[in-house]
């Protein structure tokens, strides 16, 4: 193409327009070759593959090649491959699923993209969580870290209107309850407990509204209650914050974190199967914290 | 007699306009119709006040002030896309530029449409309606045809882009990728447009040439396209003769294939066979050479026009679109392949017996990388339409990656050159300013263009092989957000990549300024009318 026209004396089309005129130049050999091959293509690709529209329906082509057909068989095999895995992980005992080695490892590759598609959303890509989301990867629990516990909070999910089983306490809003100056003092207990900086003074006055108020789902020690989902206070792990002011925050208006019932029984378009829980209980299980 | 049917009709708009500002139902609307009423009441006064003056005599010779303020227009809304586009480059990549003083105004899905309704309609639109304008008098040998039509055409398009911009900062839109303005946004630009396509064509029926130059024909393909595909495209009812909001007459799948009819030649008519236009005036001038072969330019516009508007179904590939037409789209797409490179061919060989101006002529070096990237993106188009890379490529940067090398290659540059050759004719000066700048602006344009085209083919092709990435028990692998993250530095890179093309973008606009109202340049040689 680069090659300069040997000076064969192409002449003009005569026309001249502001000074432009035209060239009378063949076709580039090249440049109709390959179009006459991309059109001899495309009316062979249009036969073979579905393609001209009819009265009613279309030509099938004569490969007989659908894109949901192939979508749809390239699924059904994945499925035929993994059956007996699922199907065993389905009915799995899951305290002795660590066991069967072959059939632990498939929960827990499939666990984890159970977990990257659903769960990363709100507890992170790295299972780590955030303000209000708990960490994964640690071994402090709200509702349980059994493998067991883990798939049932999975299923039934956490103060939702969908499963009649779902994990359900409330804390009351304290503001209602406490004087400002009562929720200022229980804020310096708390924060003395898990062993953060607190006025000496506040914190022993907020003693007594703390055994009052708090203790009973939150222990006399603040070691939490599980049966109730109440958080260990008097460690470093925060859900919302250790600061003063996210715990007046929190004591003022409680907090009410809500969590899917994933399971497919709530939610049958897009919910989880029994296997993919029981996969994805397992691999939360694993991730650092599993009892 | 004229006048007063003008002031009557400009004064009932007013009216109208301050009724609908009172009843507006929602933000838009009411400051659309405010904007409306300002302008309606503006014109009102002044027909007012010079109606009854006595008019000269017809000008003669060609129309060349619609084109100046055309030329101003295009280098303004052209720096205001690109500073947009570069900032919501930013945005993707420093999530935290979401300000929350921003928010529902300002913020990511806002400021998009804006970005690429000011990049092609405002810059390239301007730049379509001012270059057929100066290229269709020269060619035609004949005034714009309809007198002060053509300064409605350019006023009445320009406040159809401010109508839709502001309309999409304050949540005014449709929803339709390219086709966001609402319902009577669309009806305004339709009666502009309709009044384009008169000017236009009365003109080449008045020309003075026995036949119509190559140009023309594809802006006149141009223009009646765009008409057909914004009206079938924008067909709706508004919910309200006072709001902003309209339901679409298609629904589902046939709404989805109707748009992308359009969305694609949208592309195909607007940025490919108008620009090919502005490049079949501009590289034989700025060159001094004959165009290269008569016969290309017939087979390959006539090829070109017939199978693009069947391409569209290739952006509903794998999904509710039936597979005959994805079939059907794809094949025209393949087939498309060397009609689109027969413009590429003419241009480039034109330039053949030239190619010693490349080292000399900046404005010449700007045409050639308009026309490889130009190349370059109609093969990559025909190829990203295959359903197998489509698989791979679709809702990945790639296809941003193909549009922006299209766009920013061949769309910007052609007009780049197109400005440098129009302002200093148009200003009667003898040169520009300084080819020094123009070279700046040619190496930081293609730097840029190479950052922001490479970047995303990376992260394209990255984020493509994540999303479908199975281990051996057929489980994904990646997240969505993980797919996010390790796209971080490839978005700075885009981002910097636009940085170098406003800056190219800036320069430019000082050398043009300079150009045309610099103190100390000189004027041109007065040459005999042709």
């Amino acid at each position: 193409m680069s090659k300069k026209p040997e000076k064969k004396e192409v002449g003009t089309t005569g026309h001249s327009w502001d000074g432009i005129e035209e060239l009378n130049n063949p076709l580039p050999r090249w440049w109709v070759w390959i179009f006459y091959i991309t059109i001899v293509w495309g009316i062979w690709y249009t036969i073979a593959y579905p393609a001209w529209p009819l009265l009613k329906g279309a030509t099938e082509g004569y490969l007989g090649y659908s894109t949901r057909a192939e979508v749809a068989a390239d699924i059904a095999a994945v499925d035929a491959k993994n059956a007996d895995l699922v199907g065993r992980l389905e009915a799995a005992d899951l305290n002795a699923l660590s066991g069967d080695a072959e059939l632990y490892q498939f929960a827990i590759n499939g666990g984890r993209a159970v977990f990257a598609a659903n769960c990363s959303q709100c507890h992170g890509s790295g299972a780590a969580g955030a303000k209000g989301y708990p960490n994964l990867l640690d071994n402090d629990w709200l509702w349980g870290g059994m493998i067991e516990d883990i798939a049932f909070t999975v299923t039934n999910g956490i103060r939702n209107e969908h499963s009649p089983d779902a994990r359900w306490t409330e804390m009351p809003a304290f503001g209602e309850l406490l004087s400002k100056e009562e929720i200022a003092a229980v804020v310096e207990h708390v924060r003395a407990i898990s062993g953060q900086e607190a006025d000496a003074a506040l914190a022993a006055a907020g003693e007594t509204v703390y055994l009052d108020n708090c203790a009973a789902c939150h222990g006399d020690v603040g070691e939490g209650l599980r049966d109730m989902g109440a958080p260990t206070l008097n460690d470093a792990i925060w859900l919302y914050g250790g600061d003063v002011a996210t715990l007046t925050e929190t004591v003022t208006n409680a907090r009410f974190g809500v969590m899917p019932a994933w399971s497919d029984a709530y939610h049958p378009a897009g919910g989880l199967s029994a296997a993919e829980i029981n996969a994805v209980a397992a691999y939360v299980h694993q991730l650092g914290g599993g009892e | 007699m004229w006048d007063w049917i003008k002031i009557v009709a400009l004064g009932l708009i007013t009216l109208f306009a301050a009724l609908a500002a009172n009843w507006a139902r929602d933000l838009a609307y009411q400051v659309h119709a405010l904007i409306v009423m300002a302008v309606s009441a503006g014109l009102f006064i002044w027909t007012v006040r010079t109606a009854g003056d006595p008019k000269g005599p017809a000008p003669t010779g060609y129309m060349d002030g619609v084109i100046r303020y055309g030329v101003v227009a295009t280098a303004f809304w052209g720096l205001a896309g690109f500073l947009v586009g570069t900032f919501i480059a930013f945005q993707l990549a420093f999530p935290a530029l979401n300000f929350e003083f921003l928010q529902g105004y300002g913020n990511f899905g806002r400021l998009r449409p804006l970005h690429t309704s000011a990049v092609i309609f405002a810059f390239g639109g301007n730049a379509l309606i001012a270059t057929s304008f100066y290229i269709v008098q020269r060619t035609s040998a004949a005034r714009l045809w309809g007198g002060n039509l053509a300064w409605f055409v350019f006023w009445g398009y320009n406040l159809f882009i401010v109508l839709a911009a502001t309309g999409y900062l304050m949540g005014a839109t449709q929803s339709k990728e390219y086709a966001e303005p609402e319902w009577y946004v669309d009806l305004w630009l339709t009666i502009v447009w309709v009044a384009y396509l008169l000017v236009f064509l009365g003109t080449i029926i008045k020309r003075k040439e026995p036949h119509i130059y190559v140009a023309n024909w594809f802006f006149l393909s141009f223009i009646v396209t765009v008409a057909m595909l914004h009206v079938v495209n924008n067909l709706s009812l508004p919910v309200s003769i006072f709001g902003s909001r309209s339901v679409q007459l298609f629904a589902g799948v046939q709404d989805a294939m109707t748009q992308w009819w359009y969305g694609h030649n949208a592309v195909g008519f607007f940025l490919t066979a108008g620009f090919l236009g502005m490049m079949y005036y501009f590289v034989p001038k700025q060159a001094g050479k004959p165009v290269f072969s008569y016969k290309l330019s017939i087979i390959h516009f006539w090829a070109l026009i017939f199978l693009y508007i069947w391409a569209g179904p290739h952006h509903l590939h794998y999904t509710a679109l039936p597979d005959w037409a994805s079939t059907l789209g794809m094949v025209f797409s393949v087939v498309l392949w060397m009609p689109s490179w027969g413009g590429m061919i003419n241009g480039l060989m034109t330039l053949s017996g030239a190619w010693d101006k490349i080292r000399t002529d900046p404005i010449i070096r700007m045409m050639v990388i308009s026309l490889g990237f130009y190349g370059m993106s109609t093969f990559e188009g025909p190829m990203m339409s295959i359903r197998a890379v489509n698989s791979l490529s679709h809702y990945t940067d790639w296809t941003i990656g193909h549009v922006h090398s299209g766009a920013l290659g061949w769309n910007g540059m052609i007009t780049f050159a197109a400005l440098y050759f129009l302002t200093p004719k148009l200003w009667n000066r003898a040169s520009l300013y300084s080819l020094r700048l123009v070279n700046w602006h040619f190496w930081l344009a293609t730097i840029g263009i190479i950052l922001y085209a490479a970047s995303m083919w990376v992260t394209g092709i990255m984020e493509g092989l994540m999303w479908r990435e199975v281990d051996a028990q057929g489980f994904l692998v990646n997240s969505f957000a993980d797919t996010v993250a390790a796209k971080f530095p490839m978005y700075v890179v885009r981002g910097l990549g636009g940085t170098l093309y406003l800056t190219g973008a800036i320069i430019m606009c000082y050398n043009l300024w300079m150009t045309a109202f610099g103190k100390n340049q000189p004027a041109a040689v007065a040459t005999p009318a042709e």
